[in-house]
């Protein structure tokens, strides 16, 4: 598994590419880290390329979403696939994070969620 | 049919286990979305192991095998682990609790039990065996 990170104007963008495990799961944890570390505010995640998901990888996300509402931190994933997000389903965890189709609405939902 | 896999206790080992149930899985007349369940679900079981019972211990192994019954398919863990774990008085945890306390770990037991239709934990002679029962029709087996 690999993760990139890039900043696009105002976005952090974290992108997957393979399997998120429990041996590879780290690196995402290092990824939404170092965010919150820079201060980030807009973060997307692109599931594009993600192709497997694990509760270590659910774990990382949910681990960050109380001190992202916290922080008023926006976290959007955008290109998740039809099997990644059952997994989602299956313990109700699409309705915590924010999904998006494209990264462009992943944008527009940033850009759109009301600042507390 | 039966299909057998034998695997050492490294996280690494996580691919090969998710590659070889999903070459078995794909003989059955089975959605991409239900196969990457019952993937997910034998995954969970065996990195609890690799991780929880075996430390990573990579000369420990661990035996998996998967065979069709008329009614379903039966995943079968097998364990020489010490420490038999006490299915029955497992609580799935509060999704809302885990994120208040930024967990990161505590679903995958969970997720295995919505997944499957049945999970069994046995102690046989000097080993313990997951047993994960998946119902299908039988047109699907």
């Amino acid at each position: 598994m690999e993760i990139q990170v890039s900043n696009e104007d105002t976005f952090y963008v974290i992108s997957i590419d393979g399997d998120l495990d429990a041996s590879s799961s780290i690196l995402l944890d290092n990824a939404l880290k170092e965010a919150t570390i820079q201060g980030e505010k807009k973060i997307l995640v692109d599931c594009r390329r993600l192709n497997y998901i694990s509760s270590a990888g659910l774990g990382v996300f949910m681990s960050y979403l109380q001190e992202f509402e916290n922080n008023h931190t926006s976290l959007i994933l955008f290109g998740v696939s039809i099997k990644i997000k059952d997994v989602f389903q299956i313990l109700g965890l699409d309705q915590l994070l924010t999904i998006a189709v494209s990264k462009e609405e992943a944008k527009l939902l940033v850009v759109n969620e009301p600042l507390l | 049919m039966s299909h057998y896999y034998k695997f050492f206790c490294s996280r690494e080992n996580l691919r090969g286990i998710r590659d070889f149930v999903t070459s078995v899985l794909k003989n059955h007349p089975l959605s991409e979305t239900e196969i990457n369940q019952m993937v997910l679900a034998v995954d969970e079981i065996c990195s609890n192991m690799i991780i929880h019972s075996h430390q990573c211990n990579e000369e420990d192994f661990i035996e998996l095998s998967i065979r069709n019954q008329k009614d379903g398919i039966v995943f079968e863990i097998v364990d020489k682990g010490d420490e038999l774990f006490n299915l029955s008085s497992h609580q799935d945890p509060s999704i809302t609790d885990i994120v208040k306390q930024g967990k990161k770990g505590g679903v995958g037991l969970m997720l295995v039990k919505k997944i499957m239709d049945n999970v069994e934990v046995l102690s046989e002679d000097s080993h313990h065996v997951w047993r994960l029962y998946k119902k299908l029709p039988p047109q699907r087996i």
